[in-house]
């Protein structure tokens, strides 16, 4: 214990003889960390958007849609040729087991009416359940229920942009506004979800009764029409199995025969999402590993200077050699140098890429994230490239031929 | 009185390339305990070389060294690093002092490799410099040192560790001739008082006649051995009292 003591307090002192040349070594380990620190945090803040905008459009989350059509020889897209019905609904609800909510809904685009003031967005009709499915609480006011879907309610829950807009500061609460020119009640106000992951409002959108929607709104080619059915699987485990049992569900129900196409589609939106976290993933692993380059050749950058430092006090080494120093002794003083050097590189590395990190999230607006783990982990690797590269040198040191060290000149 | 050191048959062989060049060609000596022997030889003769093995700094290529019954022919060099510091003081003819450290440190770096805790070190280190005349400029720096100055933290350095022998390597090479005698009158009364086996390299007969015995060496052999009846007394080889 003594003798590691001393051999920190030589190294200490022989760092500080050497001032310029032991703090640009540092500025190698600083950089290297900092870069570390800050690549890190960008590429954790990307995914933590990533996971963020995934729970934002509900967990566990399938899409049932109106499927392609061919009509004379024309094929048309999704959603081109409703479909699916209310009951298709009922029935997933009702048949497989691993289905925790449904949400059907029919929508569009329609002009919205409030006192002098007019706006156009998105009104869709669904069921109350749609606001679990995507996990969606109120900021205020309360939500529509059942019954105001089972009597085609003249109700409605409005997005924060439709109430910013329409509303102004005034409560929206109770308020009529026209949709379409049919009053509505406004409920509530749904609390604030951003931008999708595609850049779109979430915010910008009316909910209104199913029912309502499709007798006083929208209209239906046929009865009980509806152009998604959104389903929420239980677990993340189900996904798959739900998924099949959907199809099968609907095949049956539509009268498909074996060689017929499908005439909906389900869309597994966690799994799209999640191929957006893996590349989100990526991106981070990426940075990462070319920040680590930065700090291996500020690794380097030690070896280097540690092999000089080695040279340069060759007859001190020697003489300490003659008084009793053992190969250890000498490997331990210069690998605490070195260890020092890289140490304190890393502690003023965290502090730069910290402060760093900070201003480029301000300047960029990009998402930063710092975690506890990400920071001890550039520490101690910051550390191990310094034993790493001060090792060589110092074990150089420790075979020196006292005879030939004090001879050095 | 029992024999410090034997040295039997000693030979000792460098390979320059294709080039063997015998450093030593059978030498035998005894040493007693409390010994004051001075070296002689040309520069080639053989004696650094002889200082060397020694002080286990070098091995012999064949023969025989024993320090106080102790072989180093088969010990490590950690094993050797350990002898060094508990038996042997060095005191070179270039002082080897460690720059921009004070005389104080210099003196304790024997004992921070044997591992002495921190205010014994300075206690024995204080108490060795003050032996050496040098009571007051422990905190100095080798370069605010006169070179007399700075060979006498190199002896103080090289007692710390109450070691059996004191190995000298033209101690006095770099210094003028009052301060050689200087450091002589240091060595005699630490070989008279304190009963410290000193060998002694010099090229110097003068040196050499401050010594209680003279060794001559010529191409790797002793050609003379003979007793220093009547050895100079160095002016201040009193010592302070």
């Amino acid at each position: 214990m003594t003798r590691l003591l001393a051999s920190l307090r030589i190294a200490l002192r022989a760092l500080m003889v050497n001032k310029m040349r032991s703090a640009l070594t540092m500025l190698g380990i600083i950089i290297g960390v900092s870069a570390v620190i800050a690549m890190i945090a960008v590429g954790s803040g990307a995914k933590k958007r990533i996971a963020e905008q995934i729970a934002s459009m509900g967990s566990n989350l399938l899409i049932v849609m109106s499927g392609s059509s061919t009509s004379g020889g024309l094929r048309f897209g999704m959603g081109t040729v409703p479909t699916l019905t209310v009951d298709d609904a009922k029935a997933i609800q009702v048949e497989i087991p691993g289905v925790k909510y449904v949400a059907p809904n029919l929508g569009g685009v329609a002009q919205v009416v409030f006192g002098n003031q007019n706006w156009s967005t998105i009104v869709n009709g669904t069921t109350p359940e749609v606001l679990d499915i995507r996990e969606w609480p109120l900021a205020s006011g309360r939500s529509f229920t059942q019954q105001d879907v089972d009597g085609a309610g003249k109700v409605c829950l409005v997005g924060k942009t439709v109430a910013e807009n329409l509303f102004g500061g005034i409560d929206p609460a109770g308020q009529i506004i026209r949709i379409k020119n049919v009053p509505f009640t406004v409920l509530g106000v749904l609390s604030s979800k951003g931008q999708s992951t595609w850049g779109q409002d979430q915010d910008d959108i009316i909910f209104v009764p199913l029912t309502t929607a499709q007798k006083r709104l929208f209209g239906m080619q046929f009865p009980g029409m509806v152009k998604q059915i959104a389903v929420q699987a239980r677990e993340p485990e189900l996904m798959k199995d739900v998924e099949g049992q959907i199809n099968d569900l609907l095949r049956q129900r539509h009268h498909i025969q074996a060689a017929q196409e499908n005439d909906f589609t389900v869309r597994n939106l966690t799994e799209v999402m999640s191929s957006a976290e893996q590349s989100a993933n990526v991106m981070s692993l990426l940075l990462g590993a070319i920040a680590s380059i930065s700090l291996i050749v500020g690794g380097i950058g030690i070896m280097n200077i540690m092999l000089v430092s080695v040279t340069e006090r060759t007859r001190e080494i020697g003489i300490r050699i003659a008084v009793g120093a053992k190969g250890n002794d000498i490997l331990l003083q210069f690998l605490i140098e070195s260890l020092v050097l890289s140490l304190i590189g890393g502690i003023m590395g965290i502090g730069v890429g910290v402060v760093g990190t900070v201003v480029l999230a301000a300047f960029t607006q990009w998402p930063t994230l710092f975690s506890m783990q990400a920071i001890l982990l550039a520490f101690i690797f910051s550390g191990s490239v310094g034993v790493f590269f001060g090792f060589y040198p110092a074990r150089k040191a420790s075979m020196l031929n006292p005879i030939e060290a004090l001879r050095y000149e | 009185m029992d024999s410090l050191i034997q040295v039997h048959d000693l030979v000792k062989v460098y390979s320059l390339g294709e080039v063997e060049v015998q450093a030593l060609r059978s030498v035998s000596l005894s040493v007693k305990r409390g010994e004051f022997v001075a070296i002689m030889g040309a520069s080639g003769s053989g004696k650094s070389t002889f200082m060397n093995i020694l002080g286990f700094l070098d091995r012999p290529t064949s023969g025989q060294y024993l320090l106080e019954g102790i072989d180093g022919q088969n010990l490590s060099m950690d094993e050797l690093a350990e002898i060094r510091n508990r038996k042997i003081g060095f005191v070179f003819q270039g002082f080897n002092l460690l720059s921009r450290t004070s005389a104080l440190e210099n003196v304790e770096l024997p004992l921070v490799y044997a591992g002495a805790p921190t205010h014994k070190r300075k206690e024995t280190a204080q108490k060795a410099l003050s032996e050496v005349g040098l009571k007051g400029r422990e905190h100095h720096h080798p370069s605010q040192l006169s070179g007399g100055e700075q060979q006498r933290v190199a002896i103080a350095r090289a007692l710390v560790n109450q070691p059996s022998i004191l190995l000298a390597d033209e101690p006095t090479g770099n210094l003028d001739s009052k301060t050689s005698e200087e450091i002589m009158g240091i060595f005699q009364r630490l070989n008279r008082e304190l009963g410290i086996t000193i060998i002694m390299i010099t090229h110097e007969p003068d040196i050499a006649s401050f010594a209680k015995r003279n060794i001559l060496f010529k191409d790797g052999r002793i050609v003379d051995d003979h007793p220093n009846s009547a050895p100079t007394a160095a002016a201040g080889a009193g010592g302070r009292k």
